[in-house]
């Protein structure tokens, strides 16, 4: 297949014209064609970080979980302990094999207690699908209702102030990690306070049709209240100087949550659940390796796969790297073998041959402002 | 302004303007925008010698580190001292004061396996 054919057989989002249209470079991103950045990765971070970016993330993927027994059923297949879910409110968890292994990190979004939507990632949509499937008893429904549902990610501090004006959604007393729903237009959509970039921030779920409208309205009526639209690139620079883990980079099907450093999404109390022996096993005999953040003392980025040193000694590699724009230097994630995770242990990273002083340090990069 | 339709071209997007056996070497605005916000350039150590194709140096954006190949053979005698606090003129004015480095040409014949500014631009249609 040409690079042509390549980029023409992959799936487009309801509002792929839209990014064609503002100049958009398009990439392929886990099977979908979306911009890598419209006037350039810096420039979107950083007005992200000081004003509001909104980000088509329509590529993500929902699992709707229905039935008297979901609830049960996600108890048992996933890693977190759902008690903690009440209507509105969202978790973090990991999709685990029988071995511990991540299959894919999800965020499960309780509608009701008999009704469940889990946003899985968009390279991962068939595989999880699959795999709660397999695993699914007499009386839970699932459907995959990806292909109708699209996303934006509205980030940024002002955020709330403009989604408020824009649409006139009431987001004030709206939680971290809680979402509801609100109407534009005689359409309803869900809008949730939670992101990926380490600012306050808020994702709209829509349906595919209604999603331009909702574009529309932030790209060319948000522009003079501080809208910009900004692209994968951007987002990717974001989350990494909030210390938040790429499904496929910082974790993939040879990690566990633990030694991803997602303990905390992992409930060794709440009963069993699928991967739960293995993960048990892996705790009380130590981890032999964690994922840990470090900042490069030179000047070259350190990217994926590139190999981490101690003393010459291989100890890991680098999963995640770039320049972090708001911190001003370089920065990643990388695991490393147990007992050189602690912040301030000096490590080298080869990079084109040489190798490059860096040292661990705590993540996230940058101070998180989300609202609690 | 320095006249584009004089330099000659890699299909790899570096551009060469030699003058004697001094060959000034830099990236097109192609490839600049192809590469977008540079952070870091790796600049050759002065002296070093290589051949025409090699990996000369390497130049960082955001997105992804990429090489830059040597258009002709020779040492090098010259480098950019810019980029150190200024690695964006890459971006800014990749023919001027973007220019990466000067290389003394050891073979000038092979000056006659570059392209033309022409040249070059039907390549870059065709690699689209």
């Amino acid at each position: 297949m040409t690079l042509l054919q390549q980029m023409e057989s992959l799936k487009k989002t309801p509002l792929y014209d839209r990014h064609a249209a503002l100049g958009g470079k398009i990439v392929n991103f886990g099977g979908f064609a979306l911009p890598v950045y419209y006037s350039g990765i810096l420039a979107e971070h950083e007005w992200t970080r000081k004003s509001c970016s909104v980000f088509d993330v329509s590529h993500l993927g929902e699992v709707r979980v229905q039935g008297d027994r979901a609830f049960e059923f996600l108890q048992k297949r996933l890693t977190g302990d759902l008690q903690k879910l009440e209507d509105n409110k969202i978790l973090y968890n990991v999709l685990c094999s029988e071995e511990g292994k991540a299959l894919d990190d999800v965020l499960v979004c309780q509608a009701t207690h008999t009704d469940f939507y889990v946003i899985v990632n968009a390279s991962n949509i068939e595989k999880d699908f699959e795999e709660f499937r397999r695993y699914v008893p007499e009386g839970v429904k699932l459907t995959n209702p990806s292909a109708e549902i699209a996303c934006l990610a509205v980030q940024g501090p002002k955020s709330e102030e403009i989604l408020e004006k824009l649409f006139g959604f009431k987001l004030k007393d709206l939680r971290y990690y809680y979402f509801k729903e609100e109407k534009f237009k005689n359409e309803f959509v869900w809008v949730s306070r939670s992101g990926y970039t380490g600012e306050d921030g808020f994702e709209i779920f829509s349906s595919n049709v209604f999603s331009t409208a909702l574009w529309d309205r932030l790209v060319n009526d948000g522009k003079v209240q501080g809208v910009l639209p900004a692209g994968l690139g951007a987002r990717n620079t974001l989350r990494l100087e909030a210390g938040n883990v790429l499904y496929g980079n910082d974790m993939d099907e040879t990690t566990t949550p633990l030694e991803a450093g997602l303990g905390w999404a992992v409930s060794f109390t709440k009963g069993d659940f699928l991967g739960r022996s293995a993960l048990l096993k892996q705790k009380e005999e130590g981890l032999k390796r964690k994922l840990v953040g470090f900042k490069v003392l030179e000047k070259p980025i350190a990217r994926e796969h590139y190999p981490i040193y101690s003393q010459g000694k291989k100890i890991g590699r680098v999963t995640s790297g770039s320049f972090g724009p708001t911190v001003g230097y370089n920065i990643g994630l990388g695991y490393v073998e147990k007992g050189f995770e602690v912040p301030g242990t000096p490590i080298e990273i080869e990079i084109h041959g040489r190798a490059v002083p860096a040292e661990i340090v705590r993540r996230p990069f940058i101070t998180l402002k989300h609202k609690r | 302004m320095i006249d584009t339709s004089k330099l000659k071209y890699t299909a790899t997007h570096e551009w060469v303007s030699l003058s004697g056996k001094t060959a000034t070497v830099g990236i097109t605005d192609h490839a600049q925008k192809e590469i977008s916000d540079v952070v870091f350039v790796e600049l050759p150590k002065p002296g070093r010698v290589v051949k025409q194709k090699e990996a000369a140096m390497v130049i960082e954006s955001v997105k992804a580190a990429f090489d830059i190949y040597a258009p002709v053979s020779g040492k090098i005698i010259k480098v950019n001292d810019k980029f150190k606090d200024s690695p964006e003129l890459v971006n800014k004015s990749p023919y001027e004061e973007g220019w990466l480095y000067q290389i003394e040409c050891s073979d000038l014949s092979e000056l006659n396996s570059l392209l033309t500014e022409a040249q070059y631009q039907s390549t870059k249609r065709n690699a689209h």
